[in-house]
């Protein structure tokens, strides 16, 4: 391959800084001991606390997943720290919040106090493992809408944490989802009641800070009938060495006539360029569809991460229900991604979309895994899928497993897939026209992903746009 | 047309050029001045489309030896991209197909690219779009290929004919076109001549590179040159051309 395209690959990180504030910090390793640390410190109540043991005990019995197509040492579990939180304060407002933190969401762009408020986006910062600071709640609390970090709807609204929290990701779904059960330190709520259309979108900037410690986020949304959300969550980290594990559950309820958008722009440090370093980020990310006409729509940029491990799925249970699926994700480098989706139809005529767009350069592998499962109740239900890679460069992977399972015959499954490559003679192409090879790599990959960005809200897809070129232009010889 | 005292576009000397470790070009010699139209013919494999190549500077072609000046400029000192903004346009004979991207904006984007070049004014999207139309008008194209993506689908005479818009837009002082006639029907030889011939002016210059005369019964060079193992074995008038369809290249090589 030109070294032309060897160039634009090869950017640096740009958010690779830490962030020196004191935190507060459990001691590497875990046990029993350790969880009762985390729910004293959380202040939590015994039910939480039994949840927590329960699913720890549960995750004793289990084993990794060896299934998806990627390759890491293995993960000592005893060698992380499951808890770390900026030492405690007591903040009335904005300008209580420590200004380091400030700088740190400076930097990394993050739209807080008047940047919010222009965009119109209320930001729940999880910094580290606790919230600091919430934005625009009271709007929010006009419209009936609870937006807080997990902490908080555990002490404040106990009965709707406690009714829907593991009702769709179970503790014993999967390793990591029993794990995160076990040790999960804050993240987001977000309760949308019965007739509420949302009156702006919510927005969660996550970023992992503290060397070697785990992060753990919960995120439970829970739409009521006839409700409408749109749910934002953009992530970024810092530089280090050492591997960070991150497994994440999202939980998504919708009931009947409710609507749930979530989308994601991921870019979590992921190695330098020999491939050292970097996030694991083992998320379990699913979405019921449990009342009639009800609609989860995931869509996700992921960009970052030394390995990714996620599929956003959609058990499609009320009777027309819609779970969509659009993803783009790019890997670099030594970047390892096996992403994808679950699309379970289990009321009649529910329907789902898959559309994925797989970007592999340098020498990463980029896989797509997705399962489609027609259930036999599940009559007229459809299917749609498309699964899209491009190869940037002549060391880069890329690979496809879809699974359909159907088990009634009145279902219809359509699945297209397809390969491309950003090769010498595109490039050549566009020089040829006088356009350069950053201005034509990042044309060539925004024309490949348009049917994803599309889907993104307006300031979202302006973001995602310009990390895709952040993540593949730069020094152009 | 051949005008005496006419401005040398183009000046190429004693070029040699490999390509994948063989040498394709063994001491070209070529020289353009303004108004002129060339045309160079020569079997498969005689190097005609290395020599356009090359000129243009696709990366997978090594230059060995000799010069190439456009306009007084080396172009080999020139990144591929520099050279279409100082005027030499490469007409594709397989243009890439590009999914996803809009003609619309890739013609606007190279448009724009090479306008602020040269120090003109870049177009909005709305003025482009009513400039563009008028220039695929010249080529009998229908609005719909604005929208679709770059190539993309595109059958053998409608990728021809979107090679032959850019050069419309980007207004080039030297086009070199690589087979511009291979893949059109005649009708659509016909259009695409037309547009070609009246794109030609006494600033500017065509290389026209062709297996076959038949173009040249549209487009009337000054000069045939005829092309074998990579370089120029012979050079003359639009009769060479004419002889050379009625008794074959072996002929040029026995002669």
């Amino acid at each position: 391959m030109s070294s032309v395209l060897d160039n634009l690959v090869n950017q640096p990180y740009k958010h690779g800084f830490v962030t020196d504030i004191e935190s507060d910090t459990a001691p590497r390793g875990l046990s029993e001991d350790t969880i009762r640390y985390i729910s004293a410190k959380k202040s939590e109540p015994e039910w939480l606390l039994e949840f927590r043991l329960k699913a720890y005990r549960h995750w004793l019995t289990m084993t990794e997943p060896a299934w998806p197509n990627v390759k890491y040492p293995k993960i000592d579990f005893q060698d992380i720290s499951y808890y770390s939180a900026p030492k405690p304060k007591k903040l009335a407002s904005m300008d209580e919040v420590d200004p380091e933190l400030l700088r740190t969401f400076e930097k990394l762009g993050v739209p807080m106090n008047e940047r919010a408020k222009l965009a119109g986006v209320a930001v729940d910062v999880i910094f580290d493992s606790v919230s600091v600071a919430t934005t625009y709640k009271q709007r929010l609390a006009e419209a009936g809408v609870i937006f807080c970090s997990i902490s908080e709807a555990v002490r404040e609204h106990p009965d709707l944490v406690r009714k829907y929290m593991g009702s769709v990701v179970p503790p014993a779904d999967n390793y990591y989802a029993a794990l995160n059960s076990a040790v999960f330190t804050d993240g987001s709520f977000c309760f949308i009641p019965k007739g509420v259309r949302c009156p702006m979108e919510l927005s969660t900037y996550f970023r992992i800070n503290t060397e070697s410690s785990g992060q753990f986020e919960r995120t439970l949304i829970v739409a009521e009938e006839g409700s409408h959300v749109s749910y934002l969550e953009g992530c970024t980290a810092p530089k280090f060495d050492t591997n960070q594990l991150h497994a994440a559950v999202v939980e998504l309820v919708a009931l009947d006539h409710a609507e749930i958008k979530y989308s994601t722009v991921q870019n979590w440090y992921a190695g330098d360029e020999e491939g050292r370093g970097g996030i694991y980020n083992f998320v379990t990310k699913r979405g019921l569809c449990q009342g009639v006409n009800s609609k989860i729509s995931w869509t996700q940029v992921e960009t970052g991460s030394a390995i990714t491990w996620k599929y956003p799925s959609c058990v499609l249970v009320g009777d027309n229900s819609i779970g969509e699926f659009y993803s783009v994700a790019l890997t670099n480098h030594h970047q390892q991604a096996d992403t994808g989706t679950k699309m379970v139809h289990v009321g009649r005529n529910t329907r789902s979309r898959i559309v994925s767009k797989g970007i592999s350069a340098g020498q990463s592998n980029n896989s797509y895994r997705g399962l489609v499962k027609i259930g036999p109740r599940a009559e007229g239900a459809r299917n749609y899928s498309q699964c899209d890679s491009m190869l940037i460069g002549a060391k880069s992977g890329a690979n496809t497993f879809p699974y359909i399972q159907v088990q009634n015959d009145s279902a219809t499954v359509e699945h297209e897939a397809s390969t491309s490559k950003i090769g010498e003679d595109q490039l050549f192409y566009f020089a040829q026209r006088g356009i350069g090879a950053e201005a034509a790599v990042s044309m060539i990959i925004n024309g490949f992903c348009r049917d994803v960005f599309q889907q993104l809200p307006m300031e979202f897809a302006v973001e995602a746009t310009k990390l895709l070129g952040l993540k593949l232009e730069g020094s152009v010889g | 047309m051949i005008r005496p005292g006419a401005k040398t576009l183009l000046e190429v000397h004693g070029l040699r050029a490999r390509v994948g470790g063989v040498e394709i070009l063994k001491g070209m010699e070529l020289k353009v001045a303004a108004g002129e139209i060339h045309a160079v013919m020569g079997p498969n494999g005689s190097g005609k489309s290395t020599f356009a190549k090359a000129l243009a500077g696709h990366p997978a072609y090594e230059i060995t030896g000799g010069t190439a000046f456009f306009d007084g400029k080396n172009i080999f000192e020139m990144a591929p991209e520099q050279r279409a903004a100082t005027g030499l346009f490469l007409g594709f004979q397989y243009p890439v197909e590009i999914p996803g991207v809009s003609n619309s904006a890739f013609l606007r984007l190279a448009y724009n690219t090479v306008q602020s070049q040269r120090g003109r004014d870049e177009l909005d999207p709305l003025e482009f779009d009513d400039y563009v139309r008028e220039k695929m008008k010249l080529l009998d194209m229908d609005a719909s290929f604005l929208d679709r993506s770059v190539n993309e689908g595109f059958s053998g005479g409608e990728k021809k004919r979107n090679e032959i818009l850019q050069m419309a837009l980007l207004e080039p002082r030297l086009a070199i076109l690589d087979e511009t006639d291979s893949g059109l029907d005649i009708d659509a030889l016909r259009v695409v001549a037309n547009g070609i011939n009246r794109l030609s002016t006494a600033d500017n210059a065509l290389v026209l590179v062709t297996h076959y005369q038949r173009m040249l019964n549209y487009i009337v060079p000054d000069y045939v040159h005829v092309m074998e193992g990579g370089r120029i074995i012979r050079t003359g008038g639009k009769a060479l051309a004419e002889e050379l369809e009625a008794r074959g290249y072996e002929w040029v090589r026995a002669a």
